[in-house]
Protein backbone atom coordinates (compact mmCIF):
# COMPACT_ATOMS: atom_id res chain seq x y z
CA UNK A 1 0.00 0.00 0.00
CA UNK A 2 2.68 2.42 1.04
CA UNK A 3 4.74 1.80 -2.12
CA UNK A 4 1.79 2.51 -4.39
CA UNK A 5 1.04 5.72 -2.51
CA UNK A 6 4.60 6.95 -2.96
CA UNK A 7 4.62 6.00 -6.63
CA UNK A 8 1.30 7.75 -7.23
CA UNK A 9 2.60 10.80 -5.42
CA UNK A 10 5.79 10.90 -7.48
CA UNK A 11 3.91 10.43 -10.72
CA UNK A 12 1.45 13.16 -9.87
CA UNK A 13 4.31 15.44 -8.93
CA UNK A 14 6.06 14.79 -12.25
CA UNK A 15 2.88 15.51 -14.21
CA UNK A 16 2.30 18.66 -12.23
CA UNK A 17 5.87 19.79 -12.88
CA UNK A 18 5.48 19.21 -16.64
CA UNK A 19 2.33 21.29 -16.64
CA UNK A 20 3.96 24.09 -14.71
CA UNK A 21 7.01 24.00 -16.98
CA UNK A 22 4.83 24.34 -20.08
CA UNK A 23 3.02 27.35 -18.65
CA UNK A 24 6.27 28.85 -17.43
CA UNK A 25 7.90 28.54 -20.87
CA UNK A 26 4.97 30.28 -22.52
CA UNK A 27 4.90 33.00 -19.91
CA UNK A 28 8.66 33.50 -20.23
CA UNK A 29 8.55 33.72 -24.02
CA UNK A 30 5.67 36.16 -24.07
CA UNK A 31 7.12 38.15 -21.22
CA UNK A 32 10.58 38.35 -22.76
CA UNK A 33 9.39 39.38 -26.22
CA UNK A 34 6.99 41.98 -24.88
CA UNK A 35 9.55 43.32 -22.40
CA UNK A 36 12.29 43.64 -25.02
CA UNK A 37 9.99 44.66 -27.89
CA UNK A 38 7.10 46.78 -26.66
CA UNK A 39 9.40 49.64 -25.68
CA UNK A 40 10.43 50.02 -29.31
CA UNK A 41 6.94 49.89 -30.74
CA UNK A 42 5.92 53.42 -31.54
CA UNK A 43 3.24 55.07 -33.62
CA UNK A 44 5.92 56.15 -36.04
CA UNK A 45 7.15 52.58 -36.45
CA UNK A 46 3.66 51.23 -37.07
CA UNK A 47 2.68 53.88 -39.61
CA UNK A 48 6.00 54.77 -41.27
CA UNK A 49 8.27 53.08 -43.74
CA UNK A 50 12.00 52.57 -43.93
CA UNK A 51 13.81 55.09 -46.06
CA UNK A 52 17.54 55.77 -46.33
CA UNK A 53 16.89 59.18 -47.84
CA UNK A 54 14.58 60.42 -45.14
CA UNK A 55 16.23 58.40 -42.35
CA UNK A 56 12.88 56.98 -41.28
CA UNK A 57 12.06 53.52 -40.07
CA UNK A 58 8.73 51.78 -40.11
CA UNK A 59 6.85 48.61 -40.70
CA UNK A 60 3.64 49.98 -42.18
CA UNK A 61 4.35 48.39 -45.59
CA UNK A 62 4.97 45.04 -43.90
CA UNK A 63 1.65 45.22 -42.07
CA UNK A 64 -0.07 45.95 -45.37
CA UNK A 65 1.78 43.12 -47.11
CA UNK A 66 0.82 40.70 -44.36
CA UNK A 67 -2.81 41.65 -44.89
CA UNK A 68 -2.52 41.20 -48.67
CA UNK A 69 -0.83 37.88 -48.16
CA UNK A 70 -3.63 36.63 -45.88
CA UNK A 71 -6.33 37.68 -48.33
CA UNK A 72 -4.62 36.31 -51.40
CA UNK A 73 -3.60 33.01 -49.82
CA UNK A 74 -7.03 32.31 -48.36
CA UNK A 75 -8.70 33.25 -51.64
CA UNK A 76 -6.51 30.70 -53.40
CA UNK A 77 -6.55 27.91 -50.81
CA UNK A 78 -10.10 27.99 -49.43
CA UNK A 79 -12.11 27.05 -52.53
CA UNK A 80 -9.72 24.25 -53.43
CA UNK A 81 -9.34 22.92 -49.89
CA UNK A 82 -13.04 23.03 -49.00
CA UNK A 83 -13.98 21.69 -52.44
CA UNK A 84 -11.59 18.77 -52.13
CA UNK A 85 -12.82 18.01 -48.62
CA UNK A 86 -16.46 18.01 -49.77
CA UNK A 87 -15.57 15.75 -52.66
CA UNK A 88 -13.67 13.33 -50.44
CA UNK A 89 -16.24 13.12 -47.64
CA UNK A 90 -19.53 13.50 -49.48
CA UNK A 91 -19.03 12.18 -53.00
CA UNK A 92 -16.09 9.85 -53.42
CA UNK A 93 -16.68 6.34 -52.12
CA UNK A 94 -14.09 5.55 -49.46
CA UNK A 95 -11.33 3.51 -51.04
CA UNK A 96 -7.69 3.53 -52.17
CA UNK A 97 -8.20 6.76 -54.11
CA UNK A 98 -9.49 8.74 -51.13
CA UNK A 99 -6.89 7.35 -48.75
CA UNK A 100 -4.17 8.23 -51.29
CA UNK A 101 -5.38 11.85 -51.30
CA UNK A 102 -5.55 11.94 -47.53
CA UNK A 103 -2.07 10.45 -47.25
CA UNK A 104 -0.77 13.04 -49.73
CA UNK A 105 -2.30 15.81 -47.64
CA UNK A 106 -0.75 14.49 -44.45
CA UNK A 107 2.66 14.27 -46.09
CA UNK A 108 2.33 17.70 -47.64
CA UNK A 109 1.64 19.09 -44.17
CA UNK A 110 4.89 17.67 -42.83
CA UNK A 111 7.27 19.09 -45.44
CA UNK A 112 9.60 21.86 -44.13
CA UNK A 113 8.46 25.26 -45.29
CA UNK A 114 11.82 26.28 -46.77
CA UNK A 115 11.26 23.53 -49.32
CA UNK A 116 7.98 25.11 -50.33
CA UNK A 117 9.87 28.38 -50.71
CA UNK A 118 12.46 26.85 -52.98
CA UNK A 119 9.96 25.04 -55.19
CA UNK A 120 7.70 28.10 -55.17
CA UNK A 121 10.55 30.26 -56.42
CA UNK A 122 11.50 27.85 -59.18
CA UNK A 123 7.90 27.23 -60.25
CA UNK A 124 5.88 30.39 -59.64
CA UNK A 125 8.62 33.03 -59.88
CA UNK A 126 10.86 31.59 -62.59
CA UNK A 127 8.84 29.13 -64.63
CA UNK A 128 5.50 30.95 -64.60
CA UNK A 129 7.24 34.35 -64.48
CA UNK A 130 4.87 35.68 -61.82
CA UNK A 131 7.65 37.74 -60.27
CA UNK A 132 8.58 38.04 -56.64
CA UNK A 133 5.56 39.35 -54.77
CA UNK A 134 2.21 38.59 -53.20
CA UNK A 135 1.08 36.35 -56.08
CA UNK A 136 4.06 33.98 -55.97
CA UNK A 137 4.27 34.11 -52.17
CA UNK A 138 0.53 33.67 -51.76
CA UNK A 139 0.36 30.73 -54.14
CA UNK A 140 3.27 29.08 -52.34
CA UNK A 141 1.56 29.57 -48.99
CA UNK A 142 -1.73 28.37 -50.46
CA UNK A 143 -0.10 25.05 -51.38
CA UNK A 144 1.37 24.94 -47.90
CA UNK A 145 -1.88 25.52 -45.99
CA UNK A 146 -4.01 23.43 -48.34
CA UNK A 147 -3.58 20.30 -46.18
CA UNK A 148 -4.64 22.25 -43.08
CA UNK A 149 -7.78 23.55 -44.78
CA UNK A 150 -8.51 20.13 -46.29
CA UNK A 151 -8.09 18.17 -43.08
CA UNK A 152 -9.93 20.56 -40.77
CA UNK A 153 -12.80 20.82 -43.25
CA UNK A 154 -12.94 17.05 -43.60
CA UNK A 155 -13.04 16.59 -39.84
CA UNK A 156 -15.79 19.19 -39.60
CA UNK A 157 -17.82 17.51 -42.34
CA UNK A 158 -17.44 14.11 -40.72
CA UNK A 159 -18.69 15.54 -37.44
CA UNK A 160 -22.01 16.57 -39.02
CA UNK A 161 -24.50 13.91 -37.86
CA UNK A 162 -25.52 11.38 -40.49
CA UNK A 163 -29.11 11.96 -39.47
CA UNK A 164 -29.01 15.46 -41.03
CA UNK A 165 -28.03 13.99 -44.37
CA UNK A 166 -30.69 11.30 -44.08
CA UNK A 167 -33.29 13.91 -43.18
CA UNK A 168 -32.47 16.06 -46.20
CA UNK A 169 -32.25 13.18 -48.63
CA UNK A 170 -35.43 11.67 -47.22
CA UNK A 171 -37.20 14.88 -48.26
CA UNK A 172 -35.94 14.44 -51.80
CA UNK A 173 -32.92 16.74 -51.64
CA UNK A 174 -30.13 15.75 -54.03
CA UNK A 175 -26.59 15.30 -52.83
CA UNK A 176 -25.40 18.79 -53.69
CA UNK A 177 -28.45 20.45 -52.10
CA UNK A 178 -27.93 18.34 -48.99
CA UNK A 179 -24.29 19.40 -48.80
CA UNK A 180 -25.02 23.03 -49.50
CA UNK A 181 -27.99 23.56 -47.18
CA UNK A 182 -27.35 21.17 -44.31
CA UNK A 183 -23.85 19.72 -44.23
CA UNK A 184 -21.73 22.81 -44.97
CA UNK A 185 -23.60 25.06 -42.51
CA UNK A 186 -23.21 22.31 -39.93
CA UNK A 187 -19.49 22.24 -40.60
CA UNK A 188 -19.06 26.02 -40.71
CA UNK A 189 -17.51 26.18 -37.27
CA UNK A 190 -14.75 23.75 -38.13
CA UNK A 191 -14.09 25.42 -41.46
CA UNK A 192 -13.81 28.84 -39.85
CA UNK A 193 -11.50 27.46 -37.21
CA UNK A 194 -9.34 25.96 -39.96
CA UNK A 195 -9.23 29.35 -41.69
CA UNK A 196 -8.14 31.12 -38.55
CA UNK A 197 -5.42 28.57 -37.92
CA UNK A 198 -4.32 29.05 -41.53
CA UNK A 199 -4.16 32.80 -41.00
CA UNK A 200 -1.88 32.08 -38.07
CA UNK A 201 0.44 30.11 -40.32
CA UNK A 202 0.41 32.80 -43.01
CA UNK A 203 1.24 35.50 -40.50
CA UNK A 204 4.00 33.42 -38.95
CA UNK A 205 5.61 32.07 -42.10
CA UNK A 206 8.97 33.43 -43.20
CA UNK A 207 11.05 30.68 -44.82
CA UNK A 208 8.62 29.98 -47.65
CA UNK A 209 8.29 33.68 -48.41
CA UNK A 210 11.96 34.72 -48.49
CA UNK A 211 12.40 33.50 -52.07
CA UNK A 212 8.87 34.02 -53.32
CA UNK A 213 7.54 37.27 -51.88
CA UNK A 214 10.84 39.09 -51.45
CA UNK A 215 12.38 41.05 -48.64
CA UNK A 216 11.78 44.63 -49.80
CA UNK A 217 8.90 46.64 -48.43
CA UNK A 218 7.30 49.69 -49.95
CA UNK A 219 3.79 50.75 -49.05
CA UNK A 220 1.83 49.97 -52.17
CA UNK A 221 -1.67 49.18 -53.31
CA UNK A 222 -2.66 45.54 -53.62
CA UNK A 223 -2.39 45.51 -57.42
CA UNK A 224 1.18 46.75 -57.33
CA UNK A 225 2.15 44.49 -54.45
CA UNK A 226 1.01 41.44 -56.38
CA UNK A 227 4.11 41.38 -58.53
CA UNK A 228 6.70 43.46 -56.64
CA UNK A 229 8.76 42.30 -53.68
CA UNK A 230 6.57 42.61 -50.61
CA UNK A 231 7.95 41.46 -47.29
CA UNK A 232 5.46 40.46 -44.62
CA UNK A 233 6.03 41.17 -40.93
CA UNK A 234 7.73 37.83 -40.30
CA UNK A 235 10.06 38.27 -43.25
CA UNK A 236 10.90 41.79 -42.16
CA UNK A 237 11.72 40.50 -38.71
CA UNK A 238 14.37 38.32 -40.33
CA UNK A 239 15.60 41.16 -42.50
CA UNK A 240 15.89 43.61 -39.62
CA UNK A 241 17.65 41.13 -37.39
CA UNK A 242 19.92 39.58 -39.99
CA UNK A 243 20.62 42.20 -42.63
CA UNK A 244 20.26 45.51 -40.82
CA UNK A 245 21.48 44.14 -37.48
CA UNK A 246 18.74 46.22 -35.89
CA UNK A 247 17.69 43.99 -33.01
CA UNK A 248 15.56 46.63 -31.32
CA UNK A 249 13.27 46.98 -34.31
CA UNK A 250 13.31 43.21 -34.77
CA UNK A 251 12.11 42.77 -31.20
CA UNK A 252 9.44 45.41 -31.77
CA UNK A 253 8.20 43.47 -34.79
CA UNK A 254 8.32 40.30 -32.72
CA UNK A 255 6.10 41.92 -30.13
CA UNK A 256 3.61 43.02 -32.78
CA UNK A 257 3.60 39.52 -34.30
CA UNK A 258 3.08 37.96 -30.91
CA UNK A 259 0.11 40.18 -30.19
CA UNK A 260 -1.40 39.36 -33.58
CA UNK A 261 -0.92 35.63 -32.98
CA UNK A 262 -2.52 35.83 -29.55
CA UNK A 263 -5.44 37.75 -31.04
CA UNK A 264 -5.88 35.11 -33.74
CA UNK A 265 -5.88 32.28 -31.21
CA UNK A 266 -8.41 34.04 -29.02
CA UNK A 267 -10.55 34.71 -32.08
CA UNK A 268 -10.42 31.05 -33.07
CA UNK A 269 -11.52 29.96 -29.62
CA UNK A 270 -14.32 32.53 -29.50
CA UNK A 271 -15.61 31.77 -32.98
CA UNK A 272 -15.77 28.12 -32.08
CA UNK A 273 -17.85 28.84 -28.99
CA UNK A 274 -20.13 31.34 -30.74
CA UNK A 275 -20.96 29.00 -33.61
CA UNK A 276 -21.49 26.23 -31.09
CA UNK A 277 -24.17 28.26 -29.39
CA UNK A 278 -25.82 29.13 -32.70
CA UNK A 279 -26.25 25.48 -33.48
CA UNK A 280 -28.17 25.07 -30.26
CA UNK A 281 -25.40 23.27 -28.47
CA UNK A 282 -25.66 19.92 -30.20
CA UNK B 1 -58.01 -3.10 -51.75
CA UNK B 2 -55.48 -1.12 -53.80
CA UNK B 3 -51.84 -1.64 -52.97
CA UNK B 4 -49.92 1.64 -53.03
CA UNK B 5 -46.62 -0.11 -52.54
CA UNK B 6 -45.93 -3.73 -53.24
CA UNK B 7 -42.76 -5.73 -53.12
CA UNK B 8 -42.07 -8.96 -54.99
CA UNK B 9 -39.38 -11.35 -53.82
CA UNK B 10 -37.32 -8.48 -52.46
CA UNK B 11 -33.88 -9.52 -51.25
CA UNK B 12 -31.14 -7.27 -49.93
CA UNK B 13 -27.51 -7.77 -49.00
CA UNK B 14 -25.17 -5.61 -46.94
CA UNK B 15 -21.91 -6.83 -48.43
CA UNK B 16 -22.23 -10.60 -48.12
CA UNK B 17 -24.74 -10.49 -45.30
CA UNK B 18 -28.28 -11.09 -46.51
CA UNK B 19 -30.72 -8.88 -44.62
CA UNK B 20 -33.91 -9.53 -46.61
CA UNK B 21 -34.92 -12.87 -48.12
CA UNK B 22 -37.49 -12.72 -50.88
CA UNK B 23 -40.06 -10.52 -49.16
CA UNK B 24 -43.38 -10.04 -50.95
CA UNK B 25 -45.80 -7.64 -49.28
CA UNK B 26 -48.62 -5.32 -50.33
CA UNK B 27 -49.18 -2.01 -48.56
CA UNK B 28 -52.83 -0.95 -48.90
CA UNK B 29 -53.90 2.69 -49.29
CA UNK B 30 -55.12 4.68 -46.29
CA UNK B 31 -54.22 2.01 -43.83
CA UNK B 32 -51.53 1.80 -41.19
CA UNK B 33 -49.27 -1.15 -41.86
CA UNK B 34 -47.01 -2.15 -38.96
CA UNK B 35 -43.78 -4.06 -39.49
CA UNK B 36 -42.93 -6.05 -36.37
CA UNK B 37 -40.27 -8.50 -35.35
CA UNK B 38 -37.20 -8.82 -33.14
CA UNK B 39 -34.08 -6.63 -33.57
CA UNK B 40 -32.14 -7.42 -36.70
CA UNK B 41 -35.10 -9.12 -38.40
CA UNK B 42 -34.89 -6.77 -41.40
CA UNK B 43 -38.01 -4.68 -40.79
CA UNK B 44 -36.14 -1.33 -40.76
CA UNK B 45 -34.12 -2.35 -43.79
CA UNK B 46 -37.33 -3.27 -45.59
CA UNK B 47 -38.84 0.12 -44.70
CA UNK B 48 -35.80 2.02 -46.00
CA UNK B 49 -35.91 0.15 -49.28
CA UNK B 50 -39.42 1.46 -49.95
CA UNK B 51 -38.08 4.91 -50.83
CA UNK B 52 -34.57 3.80 -51.71
CA UNK B 53 -32.99 5.26 -48.58
CA UNK B 54 -31.04 1.99 -48.29
CA UNK B 55 -28.82 3.34 -51.06
CA UNK B 56 -27.11 5.66 -48.56
CA UNK B 57 -25.42 2.58 -47.09
CA UNK B 58 -22.26 1.71 -49.01
CA UNK B 59 -21.98 -1.82 -50.41
CA UNK B 60 -25.70 -2.58 -50.44
CA UNK B 61 -27.26 -4.76 -53.16
CA UNK B 62 -30.89 -5.45 -53.97
CA UNK B 63 -32.73 -8.09 -55.97
CA UNK B 64 -36.45 -8.34 -56.64
CA UNK B 65 -38.97 -5.63 -57.23
CA UNK B 66 -40.67 -2.75 -55.44
CA UNK B 67 -43.66 -1.19 -57.19
CA UNK B 68 -44.99 2.20 -56.20
CA UNK B 69 -48.42 2.71 -57.75
CA UNK B 70 -47.58 0.06 -60.27
CA UNK B 71 -44.21 1.42 -61.31
CA UNK B 72 -40.83 -0.02 -60.40
CA UNK B 73 -38.93 2.28 -58.04
CA UNK B 74 -35.66 0.83 -59.37
CA UNK B 75 -36.48 1.96 -62.91
CA UNK B 76 -33.35 3.88 -64.05
CA UNK B 77 -35.59 6.52 -65.60
CA UNK B 78 -37.29 7.16 -62.25
CA UNK B 79 -36.25 10.30 -60.40
CA UNK B 80 -35.35 9.28 -56.86
CA UNK B 81 -36.03 12.85 -55.71
CA UNK B 82 -39.61 12.58 -56.92
CA UNK B 83 -39.98 9.15 -55.32
CA UNK B 84 -38.84 10.43 -51.93
CA UNK B 85 -41.20 13.34 -52.24
CA UNK B 86 -44.07 10.86 -52.69
CA UNK B 87 -42.81 8.38 -50.13
CA UNK B 88 -41.61 10.39 -47.14
CA UNK B 89 -39.78 9.19 -44.08
CA UNK B 90 -39.70 9.88 -40.34
CA UNK B 91 -36.68 8.53 -38.53
CA UNK B 92 -36.20 6.73 -35.25
CA UNK B 93 -34.41 9.59 -33.60
CA UNK B 94 -35.89 13.02 -34.20
CA UNK B 95 -33.50 14.74 -36.59
CA UNK B 96 -34.56 18.34 -37.06
CA UNK B 97 -31.97 20.39 -38.92
CA UNK B 98 -30.07 22.94 -36.82
CA UNK B 99 -32.23 25.78 -38.11
CA UNK B 100 -35.48 27.44 -37.14
CA UNK B 101 -38.75 25.52 -36.90
CA UNK B 102 -39.99 27.45 -39.92
CA UNK B 103 -36.95 26.64 -42.05
CA UNK B 104 -37.18 22.99 -41.08
CA UNK B 105 -40.73 22.73 -42.38
CA UNK B 106 -39.98 24.86 -45.44
CA UNK B 107 -36.91 22.79 -46.32
CA UNK B 108 -38.75 20.21 -48.42
CA UNK B 109 -40.99 22.65 -50.31
CA UNK B 110 -37.98 24.87 -51.03
CA UNK B 111 -36.06 21.84 -52.28
CA UNK B 112 -38.88 21.25 -54.72
CA UNK B 113 -38.83 24.82 -55.96
CA UNK B 114 -41.44 26.66 -53.89
CA UNK B 115 -40.02 30.10 -53.09
CA UNK B 116 -43.01 32.40 -52.64
CA UNK B 117 -43.26 33.63 -49.10
CA UNK B 118 -47.04 33.47 -48.78
CA UNK B 119 -47.17 29.97 -50.15
CA UNK B 120 -44.44 28.79 -47.77
CA UNK B 121 -46.18 30.41 -44.80
CA UNK B 122 -49.36 28.53 -45.66
CA UNK B 123 -47.54 25.21 -46.06
CA UNK B 124 -45.71 25.65 -42.76
CA UNK B 125 -48.91 26.35 -40.84
CA UNK B 126 -50.86 23.56 -42.54
CA UNK B 127 -48.09 21.01 -41.92
CA UNK B 128 -47.61 21.96 -38.29
CA UNK B 129 -51.37 21.76 -37.72
CA UNK B 130 -51.51 18.36 -39.39
CA UNK B 131 -48.74 17.15 -37.08
CA UNK B 132 -50.66 18.49 -34.06
CA UNK B 133 -47.91 20.83 -32.94
CA UNK B 134 -48.98 24.20 -34.34
CA UNK B 135 -50.33 25.50 -31.01
CA UNK B 136 -47.09 24.65 -29.23
CA UNK B 137 -44.72 26.27 -31.71
CA UNK B 138 -46.68 29.00 -33.48
CA UNK B 139 -45.03 31.69 -31.33
CA UNK B 140 -41.54 30.29 -31.79
CA UNK B 141 -41.34 29.55 -35.50
CA UNK B 142 -38.11 31.55 -35.68
CA UNK B 143 -36.51 29.69 -32.78
CA UNK B 144 -34.12 26.81 -33.34
CA UNK B 145 -35.93 23.50 -33.70
CA UNK B 146 -33.27 22.03 -31.44
CA UNK B 147 -34.65 24.05 -28.52
CA UNK B 148 -37.85 21.95 -28.52
CA UNK B 149 -38.42 18.83 -26.41
CA UNK B 150 -37.82 15.40 -27.91
CA UNK B 151 -41.51 14.73 -28.51
CA UNK B 152 -41.99 18.15 -30.08
CA UNK B 153 -38.94 17.64 -32.27
CA UNK B 154 -40.36 14.37 -33.57
CA UNK B 155 -43.68 16.02 -34.42
CA UNK B 156 -41.76 18.81 -36.18
CA UNK B 157 -40.04 16.08 -38.19
CA UNK B 158 -43.42 14.59 -39.04
CA UNK B 159 -44.62 18.06 -40.09
CA UNK B 160 -41.47 18.45 -42.17
CA UNK B 161 -42.24 15.19 -43.94
CA UNK B 162 -45.87 16.23 -44.50
CA UNK B 163 -44.85 19.60 -45.95
CA UNK B 164 -43.93 18.05 -49.29
CA UNK B 165 -47.41 16.50 -49.48
CA UNK B 166 -46.34 12.90 -49.66
CA UNK B 167 -48.57 10.02 -50.57
CA UNK B 168 -46.98 7.52 -48.21
CA UNK B 169 -45.32 8.11 -44.85
CA UNK B 170 -42.70 5.67 -43.59
CA UNK B 171 -42.04 5.83 -39.85
CA UNK B 172 -39.03 3.99 -38.47
CA UNK B 173 -39.65 3.39 -34.75
CA UNK B 174 -40.64 7.01 -34.55
CA UNK B 175 -41.66 6.83 -30.89
CA UNK B 176 -38.98 4.55 -29.47
CA UNK B 177 -36.97 7.44 -28.04
CA UNK B 178 -39.97 9.26 -26.56
CA UNK B 179 -41.75 9.32 -23.22
CA UNK B 180 -45.22 7.72 -22.88
CA UNK B 181 -47.14 10.99 -23.22
CA UNK B 182 -45.33 12.03 -26.38
CA UNK B 183 -45.74 8.49 -27.69
CA UNK B 184 -49.49 8.50 -27.23
CA UNK B 185 -49.76 11.91 -28.93
CA UNK B 186 -47.92 10.56 -31.94
CA UNK B 187 -50.03 7.42 -31.96
CA UNK B 188 -53.17 9.56 -32.03
CA UNK B 189 -51.57 11.55 -34.81
CA UNK B 190 -50.90 8.40 -36.86
CA UNK B 191 -54.54 7.42 -36.56
CA UNK B 192 -55.52 10.89 -37.76
CA UNK B 193 -53.06 10.92 -40.63
CA UNK B 194 -54.18 7.65 -42.20
CA UNK B 195 -57.25 9.41 -43.54
CA UNK B 196 -55.00 11.40 -45.87
CA UNK B 197 -51.91 9.22 -46.13
CA UNK B 198 -50.83 5.64 -46.42
CA UNK B 199 -48.64 4.84 -43.46
CA UNK B 200 -46.04 2.16 -42.79
CA UNK B 201 -44.52 2.00 -39.31
CA UNK B 202 -41.76 -0.09 -37.83
CA UNK B 203 -42.27 -0.79 -34.15
CA UNK B 204 -40.80 -2.86 -31.38
CA UNK B 205 -43.82 -2.32 -29.26
CA UNK B 206 -46.55 -4.96 -29.67
CA UNK B 207 -49.14 -2.86 -27.87
CA UNK B 208 -48.40 0.00 -30.25
CA UNK B 209 -48.80 -2.24 -33.28
CA UNK B 210 -52.10 -3.51 -31.88
CA UNK B 211 -53.32 0.02 -31.07
CA UNK B 212 -52.53 1.88 -34.26
CA UNK B 213 -52.15 -0.56 -37.14
CA UNK B 214 -54.74 -2.05 -39.47
CA UNK B 215 -52.36 -4.57 -40.94
CA UNK B 216 -49.34 -6.23 -39.48
CA UNK B 217 -46.35 -7.93 -41.06
CA UNK B 218 -44.12 -10.13 -38.92
CA UNK B 219 -40.46 -10.39 -39.92
CA UNK B 220 -37.92 -12.90 -38.65
CA UNK B 221 -34.30 -13.21 -39.76
CA UNK B 222 -34.91 -11.38 -43.01
CA UNK B 223 -38.04 -13.32 -43.94
CA UNK B 224 -41.63 -12.20 -43.91
CA UNK B 225 -43.26 -14.87 -41.77
CA UNK B 226 -46.81 -13.68 -42.18
CA UNK B 227 -48.89 -10.61 -42.84
CA UNK B 228 -52.56 -9.89 -42.32
CA UNK B 229 -55.17 -7.83 -40.52
CA UNK B 230 -53.85 -6.81 -37.14
CA UNK B 231 -56.85 -8.15 -35.22
CA UNK B 232 -56.59 -11.51 -36.91
CA UNK B 233 -52.81 -11.71 -36.58
CA UNK B 234 -52.90 -11.00 -32.87
CA UNK B 235 -55.87 -13.29 -32.09
CA UNK B 236 -55.19 -16.15 -34.47
CA UNK B 237 -51.62 -16.09 -35.69
CA UNK B 238 -51.18 -18.50 -38.59
CA UNK B 239 -47.61 -19.39 -37.78
CA UNK B 240 -46.19 -20.78 -34.60
CA UNK B 241 -43.26 -18.31 -34.66
CA UNK B 242 -45.64 -15.36 -34.88
CA UNK B 243 -47.56 -16.64 -31.90
CA UNK B 244 -44.36 -17.11 -29.90
CA UNK B 245 -43.24 -13.59 -30.69
CA UNK B 246 -46.47 -11.72 -29.98
CA UNK B 247 -47.01 -13.59 -26.76
CA UNK B 248 -43.57 -12.53 -25.66
CA UNK B 249 -41.82 -15.87 -25.73
CA UNK B 250 -38.85 -14.33 -27.51
CA UNK B 251 -37.81 -11.00 -28.88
Amino acid sequence: MGGRRVRDGLLRGALWASGVLTCALLAFLIGFVLWRGLGHVSWGLLTGQRSYLNHTDGIFPNILNTLYMILFTLAAALPVGVGAAVYLTEYAPAGPWTSAIEFAAETLAGIPSILYGLVGMLFFVRLLRLGTGVVSGGLTLAVMILPVVLRTTQEALKAVPRSYREGAMGLGAGRWRTVYTVVLPGAAQGIVTGCILSVGRIVGESAALLFTAGTAARAAGLLRALHTPSATLSVSLYVYANEYGDLDTAMAIAAVLLLITLAINLLAARTGRRLDRQKGGE
Amino acid sequence: MDAVLSTHRLSLWYGTNQALKGVSLDVPAHRVTALIGPSGCGKSTFLKTLNRMHELVPGVRVEGEVLYRGRSIFDPALDVTALRRQVGMVFQKANPFPMSVYDNIAYGPRTHGIRRRGELDAIVERSLRAAAIWDEVKDRLRKSALSLSGGQQQRVCIARALAVEPDVLLMDEATSALDPISTSRIEELITELKRSYTIVIVTHNMQQAARVSDRCAFFLQGELVEAGDTGRLFSMPGDRRTEDYITGRFG
